[in-house]
């Protein structure tokens, strides 16, 4: 048997921060290309805002502070986070959404807290959870898959959409989340919540046309390549596996547990794992580094309880998604998770 | 309570040159020793009460009445009062203070009255109003403790009204909003829209908004004690 012989240190590349943050903006390319396959290049614009939100915002805080400018802005953690938020938000919400929920996470959610590396909670999501409970009508009107839209946008419809709130031909948004058969538009959690409220069971609600209108097809395909995005990433080591791997399998427990006590008014396992914001919120935000738990245990719990939040939630709670809400949950918890699963340094205490 | 506050003023205003201990307790009480933003003191009814102006202000002139006769009234019996027991006998002046003033709200101004709801009552338990009882008024005359009263009530009342104002921008795009729920009809014509709002910021209506726009106070307070001592 042939033993490696390496001497410390161990870690054989070394990586700087902006090729990290670089790495993972590439890995959300096939993700966020189905999105705007599926549902219009809105969110190609959206991101666009947001970036230059973020280095705007970046930027004034770091000259306030005396801080280098230049060298901070190239860490590209600023357009991650921005990023971030523009794919999360609906693609035709009006375009101060989006650098409201930028300028609030870089400023108040990572720089008065002292900048890269000092937040306690991830900006993206901090920013979401603002954007939700501030502006909810903009933030829950998505749009149906562009083969289901009745009227067919181009990009200066959709520009227009963002800047002034209706297309060239004076659709507004409201007219525009509404598919072809005047149903109108939810994401899937959405219409299964609904649907559970109206009284229908989950094998009714899953044959039923409001669920097949809800584009959840296409939400599964976008999960998937976020799915494949995050493994590249777990593959080039720049996420350790313990968190995206406990919070899929925590998904997995937890809504089954749900789903084998009552499998009428919860939804299954898969239904779970490949909707909303799961795979997006496993791979690329619960793995934040400077948000998440550091420990080995730590990780591992921090995943576990915001998968446990995210199936409460989902389930029995008041709105249709969760990862935003439970991962600011999980973040307050982290310190004390870090605490408490400190490993036990060799040949030191009882 | 308008005219309570005013008489004050104007009471204390010759004898302000006279004395620098006014200077000094005007420049503790409305900046440097801040019962909002220095002391944080009173924090529940400062973050719960000021989404609009209209809210802050009566929230304010009622703290402000309550500190400033319970200073004095304090003050006039400290001799009086027996060490062990003071702290009990402080609450009881102020509680019976702070129902004169909500029983007066709940006569000239009900629907003030009502919308400031718990917070009304919930003055007695103001840590700002005891605090400058137990640390001011009960070591020091009357003229002063009701001067020191005046000035920390004004100063937390200024809090409440920046804070009021830039949370009734936010979220509503007004200024003055209901007003003439303290003021009589009249003030109608004091309510500034400046802005419509189709979609409000909630989350400056809500607590956490509230939370936050205190720290940016907070912050430019300290930024320009910075400056001043450079």
């Amino acid at each position: 048997m042939a033993y490696k012989n390496a001497s410390s240190p161990h870690q054989k590349q070394r990586r700087t921060t902006s090729q990290v943050m670089v790495l993972v903006i590439l890995c959300l390319i096939p993700g966020v290309f189905l999105q705007s396959y599926f549902f219009g290049y809105a969110n190609l614009i959206q991101i666009s805002l947001a970036c230059l939100a973020a280095v705007a915002s970046e930027a004034f805080i770091l000259k306030l502070r005396n801080r280098p400018v230049l060298n901070t802005l190239k860490d590209a953690s600023a357009l991650l986070t921005a990023i971030l938020i523009a794919i999360s938000i609906p693609p035709l919400a009006p375009w101060w959404i989006v650098v409201i929920g930028t300028i609030f996470a870089i400023i108040f959610v990572k720089q008065v807290y002292g900048g890269l590396g000092q937040n306690i909670f991830n900006p993206a999501m901090a920013a979401y959870v603002l954007l939700l409970i501030s502006f909810p009508v903009q933030m829950t009107s998505w749009l149906p898959v562009q083969s289901l839209q009745p009227f067919s946008l181009t990009l200066m419809d959709q520009i227009n959409a963002i800047f002034t709130g209706a297309t060239l031909d004076g659709y507004s948004v409201e007219q525009l989340s509404v598919s072809i058969d005047g149903l109108s538009m939810a994401t899937p959690l959405n219409t299964v919540r609904d649907a559970l409220h109206n009284g229908f069971t989950i094998s009714e609600i899953f044959t039923s046309l409001q669920f097949k209108a809800s584009s959840w097809q296409q939400i599964y395909w976008i999960n998937g390549a976020f799915l494949a995005g995050g493994l590249i990433l777990l593959f080039k080591r720049v996420v350790h596996w313990h968190i995206p791997v406990s919070f899929l399998l925590g998904i997995g427990i937890f809504s089954f547990i749900a789903f084998a006590y009552s499998p009428d008014l919860n939804a299954p396992p898969l239904f779970h794992l490949f909707s909303g914001a799961t795979m997006l919120g496993a791979f690329f935000i619960l793995s934040d580094p400077v948000s998440a738990a550091t420990t080995v245990k730590g990780r591992i719990l921090f995943a576990l309880l915001i998968a446990f939040i995210v199936v409460i939630i989902r389930n029995v709670g008041g709105y249709p998604d969760a990862v935003a809400f439970a991962v600011l949950l999980g973040n307050m918890c982290v310190p004390l998770l870090d605490y408490y699963t400190q490993p036990k340094v060799y040949g030191g205490g009882k | 309570m308008n005219e309570q506050s005013q008489e004050t003023a104007v009471g204390t205003d010759k004898t302000d040159s006279a004395d620098p201990v006014y200077k000094e307790l005007m420049r503790q009480g409305l900046w440097a020793n801040n019962p909002g933003i220095v002391q944080l003191l009173g924090l529940c009814p400062l973050l719960a009460v000021t989404n609009t102006i209209t809210n802050a202000l009566g929230l304010g002139l009622a703290t402000l009445f309550v500190v400033v006769a319970s200073n004095s009234l304090i003050s006039l019996i400290r001799h009086l009062v027996p060490q062990a027991i003071r702290i009990p006998i402080f609450v009881m002046i102020i509680a019976s203070l702070v129902s004169c003033i909500q029983l007066l709200m709940n006569a000239f101004t009900y629907e003030l009255y009502l919308s400031l709801g718990i917070f009304i009552p919930l003055i007695v338990t103001n840590c700002m109003i005891i605090g400058r009882a137990e640390a001011f008024a009960s070591k020091n005359g009357i003229k002063h403790s009701a001067f020191d009263g005046l000035m920390m009530g004004v100063g937390f009342s200024i809090v409440l009204i920046i804070l009021g104002a830039s949370r009734e921008i936010l979220a509503q795009g007004t200024l003055f909003d209901g007003i003439e729920t303290m003021l009589g009809d009249w003030a109608r014509v004091l309510t500034i829209t400046l802005y419509q709002a189709d979609t409000s910021f909630l989350l400056a209506a809500l607590p956490p908004g509230a939370f936050i726009i205190m720290g940016l106070i907070i912050a430019i307070k300290n930024a320009i004690d910075h400056r001043i001592k450079k």
